[in-house]
């Protein structure tokens, strides 16, 4: 029953995952603004903080948010294509498509900065 | 202010922070490689006012777009009254912008 | 002796047979489960009308012109808003159908819902035309080429069946938002240079329950029968939201 409903389309997970990723930033957020905030208390406690930053589970964590932070981009600038663009005809699927594959890029971008 | 200026302002401070994002993006590819320390964070951030002016003008989109857009969770999803909502978003807003600008003090203004 | 084959019969070798489960009652109720047979042509509504016909007298539904024209007929098949006389059984490619009243409308009773509440927001955007001229006055020369006059054809098709409203998730989480076929009904009379009472269309276009609630979802424009995009005109009154901020009239 579910399956057949128009929540399964493309653009709808659009939505949902523009809107998921954009909360998980929104998370992230103070989180980020508190850690670089270190830097007030000095060198030092800045690097004690990125330290921890080393752990695999953390570096997986920041290569998510990586990838959250480009599909949220690529979403967006989806929805202002949809909303201010000519109109296509269509939701602008290839868009979405599109979008994955380019924060899965950047995901990949990270990663080989890491390990690289 | 009406719910046409908030979806104004929600959807042009995305408009602005596009190109951050990338910018930003990049910037952390390029400075992860070969692991990040403070000291090479600072060492190119520190005094130098592009970055200053840069990510101030970030915080305060940020500090714009990502309450809206929680503000809508609440809203349609957290069945938060339109009242409420506003004023948590209100709330995050400036929380986001007072530790936004705290950190691009920290980072570029040199520290201890 | 020739036989009369009466057309449309289930075959007597493999009946193939259809499990329905009908939401019964209104706000509470559940579903009661029928079994019909699978005919080689069949819509959702021959379906909900052989049960009415055939096995129970009391099922309450709507249906009028049968043939795809009228939108009476709408009800949720399987999870999905669609005019269940346009619906074959074959398309939903499972032997198990769930029919219920059309989504975000309070139930009356078994396969009818309440659309008093659509009417009366596509009332608030959208249905006030007002024209400056009366019967004595010569008819207004439009031109259907113009760009304004193309734009409110593309939309003005629109009859109410409540489809898109149904399957509209703003509306379902959202109930200020005056919803996808008001607002595309707004669009047309917003483009409509006949109309005097444009600024009070916009007024409840882009106000509180207006067009910034809508996240461009589609589902509207998915699930309409007769292929309009209420995101479109939607998309159309954001940007004149814009442009007003901007000291620019529509």
């Amino acid at each position: 029953m579910t399956s057949n409903h128009p929540r399964w389309s493309i653009s709808y997970m659009a939505f949902v995952l523009h809107r998921l990723s954009g909360l998980a930033l929104a998370l992230f957020l103070p989180f980020h603004f508190l850690v670089l905030g270190l830097a007030i208390e000095g060198e030092a406690a800045l690097d004690a903080m990125l330290v921890w930053t080393e752990n695999p589970l953390v570096k997986f964590a920041e290569w998510g948010l990586v990838v959250l932070f480009g599909l949220h981009l690529m979403l967006g600038l989806r929805v202002l294509i949809l909303e201010w663009a000519p109109w296509s005809g269509g939701l602008r699927h290839g868009w979405v498509l599109a979008g994955v594959a380019l924060a899965m890029l950047g995901g990949f971008g990270f990663l080989a900065g890491v390990i690289g | 202010m009406t719910e046409s200026r908030l979806y104004a302002l929600q959807r042009l401070s995305a408009v602005l922070m596009a190109p951050m994002v990338i910018t930003h993006l990049i910037t952390i590819m390029i400075a992860v490689r070969g692991g990040l320390t403070a000291e090479e964070i600072l060492a190119r951030t520190q005094g130098f006012s592009l970055w200053a002016v840069f990510y101030t003008f970030f915080v305060i989109a940020v500090a714009i777009h990502a309450p809206l857009g929680l503000r809508k969770i609440l809203i349609e999803w957290m069945k938060a009254s339109t009242r409420i909502a506003n004023g948590i978003a209100l709330i995050l807003s400036l929380g986001v912008l007072a530790l936004g600008l705290r950190a691009v003090i920290a980072v570029t203004g040199g520290g201890v | 002796m020739n036989t009369i084959t009466m057309p449309n019969q289930p075959t007597e070798e493999k009946q193939n047979l259809l499990t329905v489960n009908v939401w019964r009652g209104g706000v509470e109720g559940h579903f009661d489960q029928f079994t019909i047979p699978a005919r080689e042509n069949q819509t959702i509504l021959d379906v909900v009308t052989e049960i009415q016909q055939r096995h129970d007298a009391s099922l309450s539904y709507r249906f009028a012109c049968r043939v795809g024209v009228c939108g009476s007929c709408a009800m949720t098949v399987n999870g999905r808003a669609r005019w269940t006389c346009r619906t074959h059984v074959r398309s939903l490619k499972s032997d198990t159908i769930t029919i219920e009243p059309l989504s975000n409308m309070p139930k009356i009773k078994d396969l009818a819902a309440d659309l008093s509440g659509f009417i009366d927001k596509w009332g608030a955007a959208g249905s006030g035309f007002r024209s400056a001229r009366n019967r004595h006055d010569p008819p207004a020369q439009v031109d259907p080429n113009s760009k304004q006059r193309k734009a409110a054809n593309d939309a003005i098709e629109c009859i109410n069946c409540g489809v898109c409203h149904a399957s509209c998730d703003v509306v379902k989480w959202n109930d200020d938002y005056l919803g996808p076929a008001a607002l595309n009904r707004a669009w047309t009379l917003v483009n409509d240079e006949r109309h005097t009472g444009i600024a009070e269309t916009l007024e409840a276009a882009l106000g509180s329950g207006g067009c910034s609630n809508c996240h461009s979802q589609g589902n509207c424009m998915t699930a309409c029968p007769i292929g309009l995009s209420p995101t479109r005109s939607i998309a159309g009154l954001k940007k004149v939201s814009l442009l007003a901020m901007l000291g620019v009239k529509p």
